[in-house]
């Protein structure tokens, strides 16, 4: 029988053959950790340990809550800083750099074929460019820190199939609400989910990006697209290392597979408080919303500012709805800024904040209050999120954030272009 | 210590990690007392105030799902919680809990004879929940990572790896 990508990578890094279900001691090639850094350096400490083992393997990127919204905040930032510094940690990105699953791309590593952990749940990410990514706990990066390795099992394999034409304005994001409102909050649960179909070989690299990110969401451990010509063409002038394209065998043991035809998909939405918890936009128009968030390392990239521009350009948000736009990274702006999309949402009343993860983890630019509404391209819209147990979260496609902050309530994007 | 006994709190399917240990305080809480302060705060404000050492949290399906924040787990543990049942966990959640050297057991059929509020006893060594005169079996931690809970966590257990204790 062949190999799953998940066994082969694994397997390699392992130094032998691996079957899914095995525990596997391995060292990544990439360990990306952000503003949590200091905690974990402090963990690292503990251990007795002084030296970092391989300061090259770590990419260090603050984004949680850049600028400082206080002092404590600031101290974190500070800690941080004399970590990378004391330790040589050279892939150091400070707070003018943008969101880490936009910028560990951008800077080229994530690479087809290798293996990569984050300390934060939504690097499964790095799955759009064939990597093996997937999040690790605080504890688990120091000891990474002090010995270079970590504890993994390895998966089992589940495939989503992705057929049809998506209708004129329904993103990857509303085909990622649909996957996960039909398997539910765990039905990938410890798997490597495979996104495959010629409706995933039509996407773009940002819009798979919006699949890999949202994985998690459904339990998976990873989230997988195959490398094709755009992968590389992404990663020509960008990859920081040679890499081998990993791919399944043809006869590997793929333990499900779920095929979604999207050639009739709405424009959807998932409704608080469950990711899961998702119906066609038109079952919840209406709904009065306070804030719209555009943004986060799901929906903030240059093609989601085309698609809120598309909707935005020469009119004006509601004047009951204030709009909080972030970019996903330094480099993302500066090409929105070239394309003239920030100025087209300055001109309709947006507010733009910058690169980082801004409100998406209650920290601050844009925490709600009591009784308020959001809809957010983000990716989660637990209890709580925003900064407020007592608001409610929605989450939707660029356009549908766009339609619904012209309107000032959730609306279908169909009904106002 | 092997037997675990207390009150069991029940909660439902996908207990989240953000109504576990708020993502607003991932920066500004790290003191274990403070961080015990504010366990379920989002999700049961009697909990921190209420709970006591040895007690157990009982979830449904795919607990802890949501973020990599190991606080989640480890508040849990400064509250004094001696476990958490489950009928599932997120893996992230689950790796963290033998990180934090909490057990983190997964028994659906427990999790279904189990009330809120009533006296539980976990058998980490037998491999059993028992509750009032039923008794339910779980599945043993891998082997690969059993010593990584025995020796109290994911530090310690480096600790001793690397011949520092």
């Amino acid at each position: 029988m062949g190999k799953t990508f998940a066994e082969k990578v694994l397997g390699r890094k392992a130094g032998k053959e691996v079957v899914a279900g095995e525990i596997v001691e391995v060292t990544p090639d990439v360990a990306m950790s952000h503003d949590n850094t200091a905690a974990i350096a402090k963990t690292f400490y503990s251990i007795g340990v002084e030296k970092v083992y391989n300061p090259d393997m770590h990419v260090v990127i603050l984004d949680h809550c850049v600028p400082a919204a206080n002092e404590k905040f600031a101290l974190n930032h500070k800690e941080v800083r004399e970590f990378v510094a004391r330790q040589g940690i050279t892939h150091f990105y400070d707070i003018h750099r943008g969101i880490c699953h936009q910028v560990l791309p951008e800077e080229g590593f994530a690479l087809p074929g290798e293996l990569i952990v984050g300390s934060d749940s939504h690097s499964t990410t790095y799955g759009a460019f064939g990597a093996f990514a997937t999040g690790i706990g605080r504890s688990e990066m120091a000891v990474i820190f002090a010995t270079g390795k970590i504890w993994l099992r390895v998966p089992e394999t589940m495939r989503i199939v992705v057929t049809g034409d998506l209708p004129e304005g329904i993103s990857a994001k509303d085909v990622m609400l649909h996957i996960i409102g039909k398997l539910t909050a765990d039905g990938a649960l410890y798997k490597a989910v495979e996104f495959t179909g010629p409706t995933i070989r039509q996407m773009s690299i940002a819009s798979r990006m919006v699949l890999t990110n949202m994985a998690v969401e459904m339990g998976a451990k990873i989230g997988y697209v195959e490398p094709d010509d755009k992968t590389l063409a992404w990663l020509e002038g960008r990859a920081r290392r040679p890499f081998e394209v990993v791919t399944s065998d043809p006869d590997a043991l793929i333990e499900e597979e779920h095929v979604f035809d999207v050639s009739n998909l709405e424009p959807m939405v998932a409704c608080p408080h469950t990711v899961d918890n998702v119906k066609p936009v038109r079952e919840v128009k209406g709904v009065k919303v306070h804030q719209v968030f555009f943004g986060s390392c799901t929906n903030g990239r240059l093609e989601d500012f085309a698609e809120v521009v598309k909707v935005l350009r020469g009119r004006r948000i509601h004047p009951s709805t204030r709009m909080i736009v972030i970019p996903a990274s330094q480099q993302v702006l500066k090409e929105a800024l070239a394309a003239g999309y920030i100025a087209a949402l300055v001109e309709a009343g947006a507010v733009i904040v910058n690169p980082g993860c801004g409100p998406c983890m209650g920290n601050h630019e844009g925490i709600l209050a009591p009784g308020e509404v959001t809809l957010s391209t983000s990716n989660r819209n637990f209890k709580g999120r925003f900064g407020c147990k007592e608001a409610e979260i929605y989450l939707a496609s660029p356009r549908t954030a766009a339609a619904t902050a012209l309107t000032g309530t959730i609306t279908d994007f169909r009904e106002v272009v | 210590m092997s037997i675990i006994r207390g009150r069991a709190w029940k909660y439902g399917d996908d207990v989240n990690t953000d109504v576990i240990f708020p993502g607003k305080y991932t920066y500004t809480v790290t003191d274990p007392k403070e961080m015990a302060k504010v366990a379920m705060e989002d999700l049961d404000p009697r909990f921190a105030r209420e709970v006591q050492p040895g007690d157990v949290v009982v979830g449904g399906k795919n607990f802890g799902c949501g973020s990599s924040r190991e606080q989640a787990a480890f508040c849990l543990k400064y509250a004094g919680v001696g476990a958490v049942i489950a009928k599932s966990f997120s893996r992230l959640y689950f790796r963290n809990c033998i990180n934090a050297g909490l057990p983190a057991i997964q028994c659906p059929e427990a999790v279904e004879a189990i009330q809120d509020g009533q006296s539980v006893e976990v058998d980490l060594k037998a491999g059993l929940v028992r509750v009032g005169s039923k008794s339910f079996s779980f599945p043993p931690l891998p082997p690969e990572v059993i010593g990584i809970f025995e020796a109290g966590g994911l530090i310690p257990f480096t600790r001793k790896r690397l011949g520092l204790e």
